[in-house]
């Protein structure tokens, strides 16, 4: 099936099956390997992009379902958030930031930055496996402008 | 996952007709279809896909709430008549899942998610009476901590998933279907020998909307085994009125405990709101519970749990 997507403000039409996700399309049909593959199955966060401005998990969706969508990967991603991880120390190996980088921004954009609390269970759809969290806490808090 | 076709519907009409094929299953927002087909635990031949379809209200008048069946659950959560008004509701969606999974999720998925247990998807091919009838029930065999205590049978013991679903059984929602509008609490089933079969729908119905008349106080009370993005050991929806620290009317049910959400049935009219009393007056609803051994601290951590969710200022979490 053909479908459009414009993704980083770009169009992109892609030829997929219907079972295909849209992480899988991102990464292997258009070749944008910035969004991760963790646990592809709404666990992890590692494949967070942004739909239509929403923050989502990509691997949870099939591709054949975002016609005409406006998608945001890392790849498109031009946040502060993202010198606030270097800052900070938010990541160790890296693998979970991209999720973690579109998850902040979403996150931030939203508002749910109040308190370290608040900012901890909204980040919760993200996890690390090096437990980078207190330093990503860090981070957003920075941006959130409570530092 | 295996190969399947794929349609976008238009409007309700198409929905339906679509629907209606054998071997086809609605997608929403996917969150819970997906997995089941990454797994081949569903392996139907065509998707409908009604995520782009208009039934995505979220309306409050004096006849109480109206939610569209493609109303997002963070759209919902974050509605600020829903939290005013609806408090269970926001505060049962917003400690489900996780801000992206919400952003996608829809109430009707949601409700229509699977009744299931952890071995339910279990990589490898454990037996499962929900998967492949006859097989066994790999959770009666081995790890309880997440089976029922009420409403199960020797072939399921398993429960349903939805935080939104309890809150609606305590707020006597009514849920709108292409069929019929049926009171919340009779949507989903109990196993009995048909342990494949979680709701009354039958194959093609689809869920319109959900109604919920006007509601007293209410709050949602969600227990797990860690603090976030996680389900439930067990949960508690409330809504009462109370005056002079006694209950005029109360309303409560529970999640966790059982393949649907469970109706507290006992009257708490004239009941005070302190512990010992309120026990006494709950006690007789957990007459009966049937445990396995590993589920048995269930019985006691829903009463506590009904305790607290009654006693404690009722609004929404953070805001009290
Ligand atoms: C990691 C993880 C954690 C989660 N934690 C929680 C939690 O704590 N609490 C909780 O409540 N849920 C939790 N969930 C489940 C999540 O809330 C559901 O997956 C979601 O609500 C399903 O909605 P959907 O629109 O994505 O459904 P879909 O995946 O699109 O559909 C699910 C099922 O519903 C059917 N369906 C969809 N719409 C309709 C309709 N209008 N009428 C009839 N049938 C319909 C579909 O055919 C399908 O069988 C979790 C999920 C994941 C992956
Ligand atoms: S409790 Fe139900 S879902 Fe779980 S293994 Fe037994 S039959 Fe399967
Ligand atoms: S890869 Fe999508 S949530 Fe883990
Ligand atoms: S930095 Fe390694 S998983 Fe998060």
């Amino acid at each position: 099936m053909r479908v459009r997507l414009r993704v980083n403000g770009a169009e992109r039409q892609v030829d997929v099956e219907p079972r295909v996700t849209l992480l899988d399309a991102l990464r292997e049909v258009i070749g944008l390997t910035g969004t991760k593959k963790g646990c592809d199955r709404g666990e992890c966060g590692a494949c967070t992009v942004h739909v239509n401005g929403r923050r989502i998990d990509a691997c949870m969706t099939l591709a054949v379902m975002h016609e005409g969508d406006e998608i945001t990967t890392i790849e498109g991603l031009d946040h502060p958030v993202q010198r606030a991880f270097l800052e900070h120390d938010a990541f160790q190996c890296g693998f979970c930031t991209p999720g973690q980088l579109m998850s902040a921004a979403a996150c931030l954009a939203e508002g749910h930055t109040g308190s370290d609390a608040e900012i901890r269970e909204w980040m919760s759809g993200n996890t690390c496996r090096c437990a980078a969290y207190p330093h990503i806490v860090a981070a957003v808090r920075e941006v959130a402008g409570r530092a | 996952m295996r190969d399947v076709g794929y349609l976008r519907v238009g409007d309700t009409a198409e929905a339906l007709t679509a629907a209606a094929r054998p071997g086809a299953r609605l997608i929403a927002g996917g969150t819970e279809l997906v997995n089941l087909l990454k797994e081949r635990i569903e392996q139907p031949d065509l998707l409908v896909d009604i995520s782009r379809l208009p039934l995505t209200d979220i309306t409050v008048g004096p006849d109480g709430l109206h939610l569209g069946a493609l109303a997002r659950m963070s759209d919902v959560a974050a509605h600020p008549e829903v939290r005013s008004g609806y408090p269970a509701i926001a505060q049962a969606l917003e400690l489900s899942a996780s801000p992206q999974l919400r952003n996608m999720a829809t109430m009707g998925g949601n409700l229509m998610q699977r009744t299931r247990c952890p071995y339910f998807r279990a990589d490898h091919d454990l037996p499962c009476n929900k998967r492949r009838p006859g097989s066994g029930c790999s959770a009666i065999d081995g790890d309880h901590r997440a089976a029922a205590i009420f409403g199960a049978s020797e072939s399921c013991v398993a429960t349903h998933p939805s935080d939104l679903a309890v809150a609606l059984v305590a707020l006597d929602a009514q849920v709108r279907t292409t069929a019929r509008t049926l009171p919340a609490r009779d949507l989903h089933r109990l196993p009995g020998d048909q342990p494949h079969r979680d709701t009354v729908l039958d194959h093609g119905e689809m869920i319109l909307g959900i109604d919920v008349p006007v509601s007293p106080p209410s709050a949602y009370l969600k227990v797990r085994e860690r603090g976030s993005y996680e389900f439930a050991l067990v949960s508690v929806a409330v809504a009462a009125e109370t005056s002079g620290g006694v209950i005029r009317t109360a309303r409560a049910a529970l999640g966790g405990v059982a393949p649907k959400p469970w109706p507290l049935d006992v009257d708490l009219a004239g009941v005070p709101l302190r512990r010992d009393e309120l026990r006494a007056a709950i006690a007789p609803a957990f007459a009966a519970a049937r445990p396995l051994p590993g589920s048995e601290f269930k019985i006691e951590l829903a009463q506590r749990a009904v305790v607290r969710a009654l006693t404690k200022p009722i609004g929404l979490m953070g805001e009290t």
